[in-house]
């Protein structure tokens, strides 16, 4: 079984993020980038899945600039065996990035796509939902185990009241939650062994889609400064300022 | 906790952009090693040792090692780390792929032993003396001796030490009284007590192989008559695993200042079955080949704690609000701003990092110059590149040993009363950071080797190494407008150094304690300009980024730029007071009766 796995280059979880002083963006200029953290966790399924059997090879792939190839190196050394870079320097959107996943699905014929969840830049969690769509194919979605049997995939997902499983048929798309596995760290020999893992690289164009942004970003602030927080003396004076100064009840 | 994020762009900038890593894949064994793997290398060596050896350094410092029955514990959490270490492949890094090693230059294992150290200095110790124990079998060893033993000590399974010291002797290893006999079984039977032996005894691997030095029955005295040994823990059966038990135990471990997970235990050797390692009675020979390495490692030790110390202090600067801002920028808003818009403190952190980024690229440098020492084809290049280092060893295990030290007293004043406190992680550092002014040759020593054994080498053959080409650099700089503010007072302090070297050359030559005298001020005035060196060329480079653009980094190489200055302004000026001692010379050393003291 062959699996897909897209990975996205993203600011550092470490780093702390800050806003363009024009306001059109976030700093990215010499700022850390690393593999979108539940990438890491989609990456280390894959490699669980090769490493019991069931798996045969695994297909990672990024979208973005030309800098994404060393995101693909990570998942190369991970234990992905080989990349494809779509190389852009445009800012993807998810619908866009579906479409392109969706030629490569179509290209590679993979059993199984594993994505992240979200990627920690955006938040937006949309794009493993949307690749389902658009393929017809069925999605587990916010999994914390995954388990392959009889030509089927098993995804207990995490959802607001507890767990929820799903059967699914394959082929399918699985989006990763926190909780899934946790990422190894890549040994040295591997990190060697990555750089001669082959990566190719195509455009947009190649896959038949136009990444050209459809939405507008019209402005982005730091979210407001937590105010300094008060001292209240009864229960009733709390109530009484919620009620005037918070206006939350 | 104290807080650390490896600085990689920084370290990038250095070995990059300062010092052109790409060549090293020139050089014969190395065509593998590009920059880009060198960087895929240390961004995951910096994850381990944020998310593993970190968050041991409190803990295994509070808990310390435990001794019981001559079996040493060390602290929770250290064997997964271990284990971690080895699965990865980590303590093969630099080692000879002949036997498991990865290959890696020495300036990605220079970078390594940095990082390791900033997160947690005492778990460094345990991989540290493997790879000396390593090195020493590696170029001293019987071929039998390297088959057996040396994948062991790259795969990490067992680990190794270094025996030199004895309660008498420390620094002058001449006066050793550990004893090699002859024996029939294995070649010698080893009897003595070492003291101070770090991973001497310890949990982390199942054999430990220990390098001891010993005098065999009629040799000559003094250092002259020391030979080298391997002592396994147990001995290898025959399918090398750990067998019978050898003549070689832990009497007990020392309660110490700092780096208190790391076990310093006290070994004694009952006729232990040894193996000699090089020919007999050139022991020391062989601890001279390995102590540039040696040496830069303990080098680099001060360094990442500086560099742990700077981060730490920067992040509580920035934090803790205390005062109102003295003419400076001050928020309306808030009854006291942060202490990092005091003068006195950006003084500390700047005093700290100033030097902090001058010693790696030093350090980058001198690790650089060891693989061109080893692997140039061209045997001129491979002596000059051997100079160099034989140079600037003792000049860094000097500087940034004394710098950690300096840069973690620096934190814990940044913190305050804070700093004094255990939990905050700052004065640990502090406690952590005095050894390596101690141990593998004190700093004193190291001042004795610059002026008594390098200064007048084959006629100043390596000073020349060193002076010719920041002089070269200084000439083709000097009406560059954007350098003014770096290339004159390097051009100022270097002619002071020059000075001073005629003076102490001069003067030792003909009385060799005028020497002994001058040594510790000549060399901090020596890593002063070498570090002034340093920024000269960082300046430059940051100048050159600025003006192609900076690809969005302005504000990096700015700052870059702006550190520079400070160090020129307000660190570099130390050097006159250095001079000054220099040149009055030590006869005010000498008056005081012994009796007086
Ligand atoms: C935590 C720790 C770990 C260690 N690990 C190891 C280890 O793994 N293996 C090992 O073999 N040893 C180890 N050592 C020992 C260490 O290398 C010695 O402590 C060091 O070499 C100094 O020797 P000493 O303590 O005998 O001091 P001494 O040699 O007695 O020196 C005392 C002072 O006199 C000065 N001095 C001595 N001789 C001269 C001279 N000729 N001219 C000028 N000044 C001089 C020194 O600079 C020093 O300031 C360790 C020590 C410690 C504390
Ligand atoms: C062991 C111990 C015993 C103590 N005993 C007592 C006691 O008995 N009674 C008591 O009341 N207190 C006591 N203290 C507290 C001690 O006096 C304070 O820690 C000390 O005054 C520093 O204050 P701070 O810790 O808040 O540091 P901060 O004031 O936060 O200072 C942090 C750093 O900022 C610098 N800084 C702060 N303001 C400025 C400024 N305006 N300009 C330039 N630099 C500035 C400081 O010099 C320092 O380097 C004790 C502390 C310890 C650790």
């Amino acid at each position: 079984m062959k699996i897909l796995v897209p990975v996205k280059r993203v600011v550092d979880y470490n780093v702390k993020v800050r806003v363009k002083a024009d306001g059109t963006g976030v700093e990215t200029a010499g700022v850390k980038m690393s593999m979108n953290p539940f990438d890491e966790i989609a990456i280390e399924e894959a490699v669980r899945l090769k490493e019991k059997g069931v798996a045969t090879e695994i297909v990672a792939i990024s979208i973005g600039v030309a800098a994404c190839s060393e995101t693909i190196r990570t998942a190369l050394a991970m234990g992905a065996d080989r990349g494809v870079l779509v190389e852009t320097d445009m800012a993807v959107e998810p619908i866009a990035v579906a479409k392109m996943l969706k030629a490569l699905v179509e290209k590679e014929q993979p059993q199984l796509v594993i994505l992240g969840k979200q990627a920690i830049d955006d938040d937006m969690s949309a794009t493993g939902q949307m690749l389902a769509a658009l393929l017809g194919w069925p999605q587990g979605t916010f999994a914390s185990k995954v388990a392959v049997e009889n030509g089927g995939i098993t995804v207990t997902r995490e959802v607001d009241g507890g767990l929820e499983t799903v059967a699914l048929t394959l082929p399918a798309v699985v989006t990763t939650d926190l909780r899934l596995n946790e990422p190894r760290y890549a040994s040295l020999p591997n990190i060697r062994k990555a750089r001669k893992k082959p990566i190719e690289t195509m455009k947009p164009a190649d896959l038949g889609v136009d990444p050209t942004p459809r939405l507008t970003v019209l402005r982005v602030t730091e979210p407001p400064k937590r105010r300094a927080g008060q001292k209240v003396g009864s229960v009733a004076e709390l109530v009484m300022k919620l009620r005037t100064e918070a206006k939350v009840i | 906790m104290a807080s650390y994020t490896a600085p990689l762009r920084d370290m990038r900038f250095v070995m990059h952009e300062l010092l052109d890593s790409s060549s090293l894949s020139t050089l014969p064994g190395y065509e593998q090693a590009t920059p880009e793997l060198m960087d895929a290398v240390i961004e995951e060596a910096a994850k381990l040792a944020q998310d593993i050896l970190l968050p041991l350094n409190l803990s295994g410092d509070a808990e310390g090692c435990t001794y019981e029955n001559g079996v040493v514990r060390t602290p929770k959490g250290f064997k997964d780390a271990y284990a971690q270490m080895i699965a990865g492949g980590w303590t093969s890094l630099a080692c000879d792929p002949e036997f498991g090693g990865q290959g890696m230059p020495k300036l990605v294992s220079t970078v390594f032993e940095e990082i390791v150290s900033s997160a947690n200095t005492a778990f460094g110790m345990y991989p540290g003396l493997s790879h000396g124990a390593y090195r020493a079998l590696h170029a001293h060893g019987s071929e039998a001796l390297k088959k057996q033993y040396l994948p062991k000590l790259v795969d990490g399974t067992w680990s190794g030490t270094m025996c030199l010291t004895e309660s008498q002797c420390g620094t002058d290893l001449g006066l050793i009284r550990t004893r090699a006999e002859p024996d029939a079984d294995s070649g010698f039977r080893i009897t003595g007590t070492k003291i101070f032996i770090s991973a001497g005894e310890h949990d982390l691997t199942e054999n430990i192989l220990h390098l001891v030095l010993a005098k065999l029955p009629g040799a000559p005295a003094g250092t002259r008559g020391i030979s080298l040994f391997l002592v396994p823990k147990f001995l290898p059966t025959a399918e090398g695993r750990p067998g019978a038990r050898n003549g070689v135990s832990c009497g007990s471990i020392e309660h110490k200042m700092g780096i208190k997970a790391s076990a310093t235990g006290v070994m004694h050797f009952d006729g232990a079955q040894g193996w000699l390692v090089g020919r007999e009675n050139s022991g020391m020979r062989c601890m001279f080949t390995m102590m540039n390495a040696a040496r830069l490692a303990v080098g680099m030790q001060g360094l990442g704690l500086a560099e742990t110390a700077y981060q730490s202090a920067a992040a509580y600067a920035r934090d803790r609000r205390q005062g109102k801002s003295v003419g400076g920028k001050t928020d309306p808003a808030q009854v006291a701003d942060p202490i990092i818009v005091h003068p006195d403190v950006r003084r500390m952190l700047l005093e700290s990092r100033s030097m902090t980024e001058a010693g790696r690229a030093l350090s980058y440098w001198c690790g650089m110059e060891l693989d061109r020492a080893e692997r140039h084809p061209d045997p001129a290049m491979r002596q000059e590149a051997d100079d160099l280092v034989a140079l600037l060893t003792p000049i860094l295990k000097a500087a940034l040993t004394d710098l950690g030290s300096d840069a973690a007293n620096a934190a814990v004043q940044v913190h305050g009363g804070h700093g004094y406190i255990h939990e905050w992680g700052v004065e640990q550092l502090v406690r952590d950071a005095r050894i390596c002014q101690i141990y593998e040759g004190t700093n004193g020593i190291q001042a004795l080797d610059l002026v008594g054994r390098k200064l007048g080498q084959d006629t100043g053959r390596l000073l020349r190494r060193f002076f010719h080409p920041v002089a070269e650099f200084l000439a083709a700089h000097e009406q560059d407008a954007a350098l003014s503010e770096f290339v004159g007072p390097t051009a100022k302090a270097l002619g002071r150094l020059q000075q001073a070297t005629m003076t102490v050359a001069a003067r030792g030559m003909a009385r060799p304690e005028e020497a002994a005298a001058a040594a510790t001020d000549y060399l901090r005035l020596f890593s002063l300009v070498a570090m002034a060196f340093m920024w000269c060329r960082m300046a430059e480079v940051a100048q050159r980024a600025l003006q192609a653009g900076a690809n969005g980094e302005a504000s990096f190489y700015q700052a870059k730029i702006d550190v520079g200055k400070f160090f020129m302004a307000r660190v570099l000026p130390r050097h006159s007071s250095h001079f000054q001692v220099v040149m009055a010379g030590g006869e005010t050393l000498m008056l005081l009766p012994e009796v007086a003291f």
